[in-house]
């Protein structure tokens, strides 16, 4: 012990199996490997990985796609003022998309699972049905919950409409419970309780001293104290917002010239509408409605990326030029 | 005879499709060959969660060769017709007959068409397949466009030993495939026929019927709970679906802290089953579940299985303390203290919340109660407080709990074990094998229940249509029938459900635009003109209007009951030409009444005097029929002035004692003596056709004849309509 406080460095393992960061660490060196993008989170608040551009509006129009990256997530009626060992309000996904879904997407995944240190020879790995659907994102796909011993460790979906537009080719999305899979490998019961650096005694970090005190506080704002008046301004003014920059952005022409800042203004309007909806002002009717009016947004922003080059504009003309020829 | 072996490899089907579509393979390849020519011997078909099998023996080597004739020009027809016929039907002039008739010789072209191999025929018809195959849902993957449950990997088709060579969508068929996903050395597996197909997969894990999974999830558990000196609490459904979960089952298991045996035990066995497919135990002394539980896991895993089972015990703690957490909070709450956030729980669009529904279901209860003589007031609080457990956390979590949650909050808070009781029962009977409630107070709110279900929709017009009755009507309806038969109880329903369906058609004619206008459309006047009638709407229309649509709904709905009841009967192995007699009296809305005569009938029907009685009033009824169809008026008055014979005289005054009777006996509900009555008619019948010749020569006493057997015609339909009645 004296020893290792003597260090300059402190005493941490990468080791996935003790390090909350280690996990994530080992997960990026494997799907860097395998030629995905390591992306970095999108810098706005989102109730799930799949937000992000990288996901949604990669997932649609024809140009492959590889990426993965970590998605803080934020789901505010989730909030549990952190005495809930298994609850959070904001929580990591660690994402991975893959278009066109390669065939070999199942042994990718489990392979995944055995670089973090799950032996395939003592674990009950299954694939259990689980059909996705985002109300608000307009999209749906088929797939399964991955379960280890009986715990869902991931998502798994073969994407088939993203923004109320057909995926073709069709993306495989990988979506790891962080948390989760973290607590299953560390063996912990309490989120609170992971090993967040791998280190040990005076070196370690847990969960707990990382986010306890945000998720008090979050489960405060959330629960209690955001000004829903405010909260439904803000709500009304995404929304304007995106439609104007969906107007504005169109060239008329087949092209657009703002999708993603468009794009933007729609995942602020879902997450006010969560925050809202923690919140508990939206009753069940009004509820419908506004994941009616965030779906629209969503799949307007769709059709406004396919007329971007990012969406693949022009790849399709070009192509049937080609083949005029 | 050559046999054919199809596996279809794909990533994991959901196990709830397994069954179908194994059935839907062997359906559609057996009809795809047969309609081919092919016929063989026996198929048969199979799923796991990776593939389709299916195994097809005694197929022929080809088609068989179809020779067909064909009839063309005279044999001195122009040249171009005779071409023209040639190429059209594929042969040249050596290949057709001459044949002569009256008028003269003629060409016919003899086409002799080859069987195709069945190979070939299995080339074309798996990818159709394949293509069209009937998934409740499908995806695409990749790039592709083929469509399949899930990612379609690999076809292995052997036929007679070789690959059958075909591609879909890039997919080659062959004659490999792979083992068990995690178990077996992942080497391919190269496949000649089914038997040794089976054999090598079994040694690679996988258990290619679904039965025998099932079996071995069934046995181990049995054992595995004897070893530990307890008892499986079988769930059919829950091994079904296990086995639609796994290749390989290998079955552990695992124990819970006891402190969760303090929840019901509904609760543990549902949680452990609906979240992670695992089995309950239940100590066979003492009944009560103990606090292990299965798992049927897909693996040998080298360890023994330990941490699989370390990995599910911690999930099954998780979810057993979200189940404790529910229930302490469920019971901080009283059941009264739930029924105002009823009204944010919407029942139906269109019919309002669920306070609506529990404030109508309220008021009908009590209206039950009153007539079956219980408490009232039991009845109406039970109803009040029936639906309250649906804001409560453990329904919200597990819905299939509603009702039994209820009960049990109820009673731990105190109250009357006959409301507990009700809150619990009120949702059954769920079916035809399902309870029906015991106690009256019980019966009383799930008649309301399901008789303010019924109206509501039909108020609405959301009724059952063929296979289609998304709102369980036909259930609801049966559940009705089966309390009132089996508790026994009068109940006018026509009087019951007027007043009831009243209030939702009343709230469609304020909510729904458009509603008005139907109705007026609806009840229209002679002659009246639909726009003048809408713009001079007002309380009287309004009145009327719905007074007829109350009186259309109530109808539609009793004669819905009416078709429930026959077919229930008729499953109970009733005579439907007797519920039918019954049914065509009109009029009938008490439920225990019809089946008291239905009963009543069959029994006199079974005797020699009913056997006797039918033949006489069909002769009575034939001969009535003969006349009347030639325009004959049949009185309904008998002049015994014109009597002629003594058997006349026995006859009327019988009918009169007997008509009588009847009517009396049918009044006071004694089926069995109405029966009786119509029985004294048998021997005067008998004698009355024996002895006097109805076609008389004199007009007046032929009349009066054919009215004194209108009296026989009249006096059994006091009972039932006799001419519904086969035999």
């Amino acid at each position: 012990m004296l020893a290792a406080s003597n260090k300059a460095t402190p005493a941490v393992s990468l080791d996935p199996q003790r390090s909350f960061q280690g996990l994530i660490l080992t997960l990026h060196n494997y799907w860097a490997a395998y030629g995905a993008l390591i992306l970095q989170p999108y810098d706005m608040e989102v109730g799930a990985g799949t937000f992000h551009p990288a996901t949604t509006l990669r997932s649609i129009g024809p140009r492959p796609w590889k990426a993965a990256y970590v998605q803080p997530s934020r789901r505010p009626s989730d909030g549990r003022y952190g005495e809930n060992p298994n609850r959070l309000q904001h929580y990591y996904q660690y994402q991975v998309l893959l278009k066109p879904s390669p065939p070999d997407l199942q042994e990718l995944y489990l392979g995944s699972l055995y670089e973090i240190g799950i032996d395939r020879h003592n674990h009950d790995i299954r694939f259990v049905e689980d059909d996705w659907e985002s109300p608000t994102l307009g999209a749906w796909g088929l797939g399964w919950e991955v379960w280890c011993d009986g715990m869902e460790v991931s998502q798994f979906t073969y994407f088939q409409q993203v923004g109320g537009i057909d995926c073709t080719p069709v993306s495989g999305e990988l979506t790891y419970g962080l948390e989760r899979l973290a607590m299953y490998v560390q063996g912990v019961d309490n989120v609170y309780d992971l090993n967040f650096n791998g280190g040990e005694g005076e070196d370690r970090v847990s969960y707990g001293e990382v986010f306890l005190q945000a998720e008090q506080e979050y489960s405060r704002f959330n629960f209690e104290h955001a000004n829903t008046e405010a909260l439904l301004r803000h709500f009304e003014d995404a929304e304007a917002e995106c439609a104007a920059l969906l107007k504005a952005g169109d060239t008329g022409e087949g092209l657009h010239l703002m999708g993603l800042p468009a794009y933007d203004q729609c995942i602020k309007a879902s997450h006010l509408f969560n925050l809202l909806d923690a919140r508990g002002v939206i009753s069940v009717t009004e509820r419908q409605s506004y994941i009616l009016r965030v779906r629209d947004l969503a799949k307007a922003c769709a059709e406004a990326w396919l007329k971007t080059a990012g969406g693949g504009a022009g790849e399709t003309a070009n192509s049937e030029e080609e083949a005029n020829h | 005879m050559p046999d054919l072996l199809l596996e279809l490899l794909s990533e994991e089907i959901p196990a709830r499709m397994q069954p179908r579509a194994a059935d839907d393979l062997a359906r559609l390849m057996a009809e795809g060959l047969s309609g081919a020519g092919c016929t063989f011997d026996r198929v048969e078909a199979h799923a796991t969660p990776r593939r389709l099998v299916l195994s097809i023996e005694g197929l022929p080597a080809a088609q068989p060769d179809v020779r067909e004739e064909r009839k063309g020009p005279r044999t001195d027809a122009p040249e171009k017709a005779i071409e023209g016929f040639l190429r059209s039907a594929g042969v040249s002039l050596e290949e057709c007959e001459e044949r002569v008739d009256k008028k003269g010789a003629y060409y016919v072209a003899l086409i002799e068409t080859k069987g195709r191999p069945t190979e070939a025929i299995i080339a074309d018809l798996v990818p159709d397949v394949i293509r069209k195959f009937p998934w409740p849902k499908s995806m695409r993957w990749g790039s592709g466009s083929l469509r399949w449950v899930r990612p379609l990997h690999s076809i292995l088709c052997v036929f007679g030993g070789d690959v059958v060579e075909f591609e879909v969508d890039g997919i080659a068929s062959s004659n490999e495939t792979t083992g068990h996903r995690f178990m077996s050395d992942g080497r391919p597996i190269t496949v000649s026929s089914f038997d040794n197909y089976g054999m090598q997969l079994e040694s690679a894990y996988v258990m290619l019927e679904a039965e025998a999974r099932a079996a071995v999830i069934a046995e181990e558990a049995a054992d595995l709970a004897a070893q530990a000196r307890l008892e499986l609490v079988t769930d059919e459904g829950l091994t079904q679906e296990t086995a639609g979960l796994v290749e390989w089952p290998v079955v552990l298991m695992g124990a819970f802290d006891e402190s969760f045996l303090d929840l019901p035990p509904e609760v543990i066995i549902t949680s452990i089953k609906s979240h992670q497919k695992c089995f309950s135990l239940r100590d066979p002394q003492t009944g009560n579940l103990a606090n292990r539980f299965l798992m049927v896991s897909n693996l040998i895993a080298e360890d023994g299985g330990d941490k699989i089972v370390q990995g599910n015990e911690r999930v099954i703690a998780a979810r057993l303390s979200d189940a404790k957490f529910f229930w302490d909070q469920d019971l901080k709450v009283a059941l009264e203290d739930r029924v105002p956030p009823l009204k944010d729980v919407t029942f139906h669009a269109r019919l309002g919340t669920q306070a609506e529904r529990v404030e109508r279901i309220g008021t009908l209860a009590g209206e039950m109660a009153e007539r079956m003589g219980v408490s009232v007031n039991l009845a109406k609080k039970a109803a009040r407080l029936c639906k309250a457990d649906l804001v409560s956390g453990m329904v919200g979590e597990f819905p299939e709990l509603q009702g039994l949650m209820g009960s049990y909050y109820a009673h731990a808070e105190g109250l009357e074990h006959d409301v507990a009781d009700a809150i619990a029962m009120h949702y059954k009977p769920q079916g035809p094998s399902d309870e029906v409630p015991a106690s009256k107070v019980a019966q009383a709110v799930a008649l309301a229940d399901k008789l303010d279900t019924l109206a509501c929709f039909w108020a609405i017009g959301e009724t059952p249509t063929g296979s289609k009755d998304p709102f369980a009507l036909r259930r609801a309806a049966l559940g009705v029938i089966r309390i009132v038969l089996e508790g026994e109880l009068k109940l006018p329903l026509s009087q019951i459900i007027r007043p009831h369906i009243a209030g939702p058609i009343e709230r469609r004619m304020e909510t729904e635009p458009g509603y008005v206008k139907q109705l007026i459309a609806k009840y229209l006047e002679d002659g009246e003109d639909a726009a003048k009638a809408e713009e001079n709407w007002d309380k009287g229309r309004r009145e009327e209007c719905l007074a007829r649509e109350v009186v259309a709904m109530s109808d539609s709905l009793l004669s819905f009951f009416a078709d429930r009841l026959k077919v229930y009967l008729r499953d109970l192995g009733a005579r439907h030409d007797l519920i039918d007699a019954v049914f065509s009296l009109g009029d009938q809305d008490d439920l225990l009444k019809i089946v008291r005569r239905v009963d009543a009938l069959g029994i006199f029907l079974d005797s020699e005097d009913g056997q006797n009685l039918l033949a006489g009033y069909k002769r009575a009824a034939n001969i009535l029929a003969a006349e009347e169809k030639k325009g004959t008026k049949v009185e309904a008055e008998v002049d015994e002035a014109l009597f002629e014979g003594a058997e006349e005289e026995a006859l009327y005054a019988a009918l009169q004692g007997a008509e009588n009777d009847a009517v009396v006996s049918v009044s006071e509900e004694n089926f069995e003596g109405a029966m009786a009555a119509l029985a004294q008619l048998r021997a005067p019948v008998d004698a009355f056709f024996d002895a006097v010749m109805v076609n008389a020569e004199d007009e007046k006493v032929r009349a009066n004849r054919l009215a004194l057997l209108g009296r026989i015609r009249a006096a059994t339909l006091q009972v039932a309509d006799f001419s519904k009645i086969a035999g």
